[in-house]
């Protein structure tokens, strides 16, 4: 039995924690999430020269071939900062799909400009009809010599406004809701036909209404075999789950760590706050929340590093566990917190809001406890 | 035991039914549907369309103005008001200062002060919390020294809620330090807010808002008779007032329109995807809390029988606001994960009325659901938080 980290992945937790420390202080974090682009151009160029833009990535594919429990590592800390920077649309979503399924060609046109920071891209992973189901895809794509005609509505496109590039899943046969028949697209932005609506979401990131309208992409556009796309969203989007996870397990443990300390130095009726027996209780649920968090994450990460066939159940046992533990801890934090949890000016309100996020990215804790359900049917 | 209306009441209903789905402003109902805040001219425009009808002050003696109208017509009307989604009155002067006034004010204070409220035209706000003092209000610092005819105001209130927007405030203030109970040196006084030495600086709520306000006092002047009651009393008066907050807090009929809504919501599809009421997860957490507010309804009407034959509501009127608020953010947290990814895009602006329809995000006020979550964090904290409510109950009701 070993908890522990190799030099490796204890030296990138470092370099990442060591930057938030120097670089991302929270003044600096809402200077860059008001500002109208919405993440730092200038820290994405810094994480490409760290070389966490490269972190999953395999060594042919000019990666550094990390895997679940480098991200794991990584998205902790990004969760500690809360980071903005579009590291999960880039990398874990739009990366991911183009490392697992990319041709040569699609990798070089593509996947080195992601990992160079000098490409934004974006996988357009739900439509507005489908809540947290992936199959569901209405969008179609019409073959029609060596081209394809793209038409539908993509849905919460992160990073869809910024990006250079957006994969979309379409329907090349099938029904509705089947998982066969789901082909994906490499889509240049500037298409004809694509349309977009920016926006900024509750949590200081972006995101995008896309609409294609008779969108002709050439047949080379298509990443991975036709009709095949499910498996590979799902892997992806699997992976991206448990990212998201390890960020919010960051966030919760900061709020409740800042929690504790603000009910050491606030007084009220002659004493420290924490010194009421019915706030301390209610202090040691939330850190028995995000210990029993951390534990399934570590669980997670383990299985799905050794490409286990449970792991997806993991991930989904992981990301109830984190809904409803997150906001045990989140709505706690605040309450605790008085009035000052409910302003702007205070860090806790700020992670408050990307836990509630995170809550529902990917399914919430109903979708996931029903996966786990399903799963376990199996 | 009998819980129906006699004939009268039921007219009454009706009476109120109908003026509220004749009289509430269009453009106003649009606001407040797809949950937009709205502007002080809103709020002004349709509180003197109450006052109009004579039910500004449902709460108020008839001799000033009010109702007088049995806590039964109360009832009815804050379930009427509450159905056809209209706004209360603000309860900055109608129901928190003018209750004070009128109880424990002088004759020239009633004439000054309650004319004005009743018509909406001065605004007030509430000057009790401040930075050092909020569960623990009686340790408040802002004091009041007498000069002559004169008291000098010297501190700061804080969370100020429409402080920017309001005309005048009344505060808690310390006029003495030399008392054998901190409670007995704290004063009720009201002070107009374009007195020099008055600033007003804004408060961002998480939602992005302004709400709330810091007010500072530095060398403010206000003349003797601005002093409500008698000097040294503030803390009684204002533990009445507390009182009314606490029950008024508990919001039943806004909740059970709130879950109304919701379950149309739940029922409509998006485009063309299953409605979320066919899910059995959503369905049972929809049930819960409408269980939750049918026995918060009836402990209700059980604490209002009881002021009915003439029983003060007592420290139970705590349970109304824990369970009232709980309730409240539980909707709000359901709202918004019926809206799923739809609940994530901020675009607070999108719901004024000359938005292009075309360039909307979602279908109807799904993005505004998240802030309301949010926001509304606040409703465990203010009026006494409900750790502090739960304090008082094991003090009070439980003697521990
Ligand atoms: C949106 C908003 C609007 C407001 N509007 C107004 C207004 O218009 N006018 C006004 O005067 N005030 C207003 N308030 C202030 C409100 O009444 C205070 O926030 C409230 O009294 C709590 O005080 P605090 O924020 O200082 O929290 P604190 O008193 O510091 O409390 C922090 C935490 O400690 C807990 N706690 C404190 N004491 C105990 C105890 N003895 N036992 C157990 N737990 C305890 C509290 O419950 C809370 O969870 C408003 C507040 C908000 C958030």
């Amino acid at each position: 039995m070993d908890f522990s980290l190799t030099e490796e992945q204890t030296m990138l937790a470092d370099s990442v924690s060591r930057f938030i420390a120097n670089d991302y202080n929270f003044e600096r974090r809402m200077k860059i999430a008001e500002s109208d682009e919405n993440f730092s151009a200038e820290i994405w160029q810094t994480f490409a020269e760290l070389g966490w833009t490269a972190v999953p990535f395999c060594e042919e594919d000019g990666g550094l071939g990390g895997g679940p429990v480098e991200l794991m590592l990584m998205m902790e800390q990004f969760g500690r900062g809360l980071v903005v920077e579009p590291y999960l649309a880039n990398i874990i979503l739009a990366g991911g799909v183009l490392q697992r399924a990319g041709s040569d060609e699609q990798k070089t046109n593509w996947l080195s400009g992601i990992i160079e920071g000098s490409l934004q891209a974006a996988l357009a992973f739900s439509e507005p009809q489908a809540r947290f189901e992936i199959a569901d895809i209405a969008t179609t794509a019409t073959a029609d010599g060596d081209h394809f005609t793209l038409s539908g509505q993509k849905a919460f496109v992160l990073n869809g406004g910024s990006a250079e590039l957006v994969i979309i899943p379409a329907r090349t046969a099938g029904a509705q809701n089947d998982t066969g028949g789901i082909t994906l697209f490499a889509v240049p932005a500037d298409s004809e036909g694509l349309s977009r609506k920016s926006y900024k979401t509750v949590d200081a990131h972006a995101a995008a209404e896309i609409t294609l309208s008779n969108v002709r992409v050439p047949a080379t556009s298509v990443i991975g075999d036709v009709d095949a796309g499910h498996a590979i969203l799902e892997a992806v989007i699997d992976e991206a789950t448990l990212a998201v996870c390890a960020e919010a397990i960051g966030i919760m443990r900061t709020m409740h760590d800042k929690t504790v300390e603000y009910s050491k130095s606030r007084v009220q009726f002659g004493v420290p706050i924490g010194s009421f027996q019915a706030l301390q209780h209610r202090m040691v649920d939330t850190l028995i929340a995000c210990e029993q968090s951390h534990s399934l994450l570590l669980w997670t990460a383990l299985l799905t590093s050794e490409g286990k066939p449970d792991a997806r159940q993991a991930i989904s046992a992981l990301k109830y566990q984190v809904g409803t533990a997150g906001r045990l801890v989140a709505e706690e934090a605040v309450q605790i917190h008085g009035g000052m949890g409910v302003t702007w000016e205070l860090d806790i309100a700020h992670y408050f809001k990307r836990l509630s996020a995170i809550g529902i990215l990917f399914g919430n804790a109903d979708f996931h406890l029903d996966r786990y359900v399903n799963l376990s049917a199996i | 035991m009998h819980i129906s209306f006699t004939k009268e009441e039921r007219e009454f209903q009706q009476e109120a039914r109908r003026f509220f789905a004749e009289k509430f402003p269009e453009d106003i109902k649009r606001k407040q549907d797809s949950g937009a805040v709205l502007s002080k001219e809103d709020y002004v425009r349709w509180q003197k369309i109450m006052y109009a009808k004579g039910w500004a002050a449902i709460n108020w003696p008839t001799e000033y103005g009010g109702t007088g109208w049995t806590p039964i017509q109360m009832y009815i009307f804050s379930n009427e008001i509450a159905r056809a989604n209209a706004p209360d009155m603000l309860p900055f002067g109608v129901k928190m200062v003018a209750p004070i006034i009128y109880t424990f004010g002088s004759e020239e204070q009633k004439a000054r002060f309650l004319p004005d409220i009743l018509e909406s035209n001065v605004w007030w706000c509430q000057g009790y919390s401040e930075p050092g003092s909020g569960s623990d209000l009686a340790s408040l610092k802002m004091r009041a020294d007498r000069d002559g005819d004169s008291y000098i105001l010297n501190g700061t209130k804080t969370w100020t809620t429409l402080a920017h927007m309001a005309d005048w405030i009344f505060c808690l203030v310390r006029t003495s330090t030399d008392v054998a109970r901190r409670q007995e040196g704290i004063s009720f006084v009201l002070v107009d807010m374009q007195t020099p030495g008055v600033t007003v600086r804004p408060i961002i709520t998480i939602e992005g808002e302004r709400e709330v306000n810091e007010v500072h006092f530095e060398d403010v002047r206000i003349p003797v008779n601005n002093l409500v009651g008698e000097e040294g009393k503030g803390w009684t008066y204002g533990k009445v007032l507390l009182q009314h907050e606490r029950t008024n807090i508990a919001g039943v009929a806004r909740s059970q329109n709130s879950l109304k809504r919701l379950k149309e919501k739940a029922a409509q599809t998006i485009h063309g995807g299953p409605a979320l009421a066919d899910d059995q997860n959503f369905a049972r957490k929809i049930a819960a809390v409408e269980i939750d507010l049918k026995a918060l309804e009836y402990t209700q009407l059980r604490t209002l029988a009881a002021v009915a034959v003439g029983k003060a509501p007592g420290p139970e009127s705590s349970i109304l606001k824990i369970c009232g608020s709980e309730i409240q953010q539980e909707l709000d947290a359901l709202f918004m994960e019926a809206a799923g990814y739809f609940a994530l895009p901020y675009v607070p602006d999108q719901y004024v009325i000359d938005f292009p329809e075309d360039e909307r995000i979602g279908h109807g006020g799904e993005t505004n659901t998240s802030l309301r979550y949010f926001n509304n964090r606040k409703a465990s904290i203010y009026g006494g938080s409900n750790e502090i409510q739960k304090n008082i109950i094991a003090k009070h009701v439980l003697g521990l």
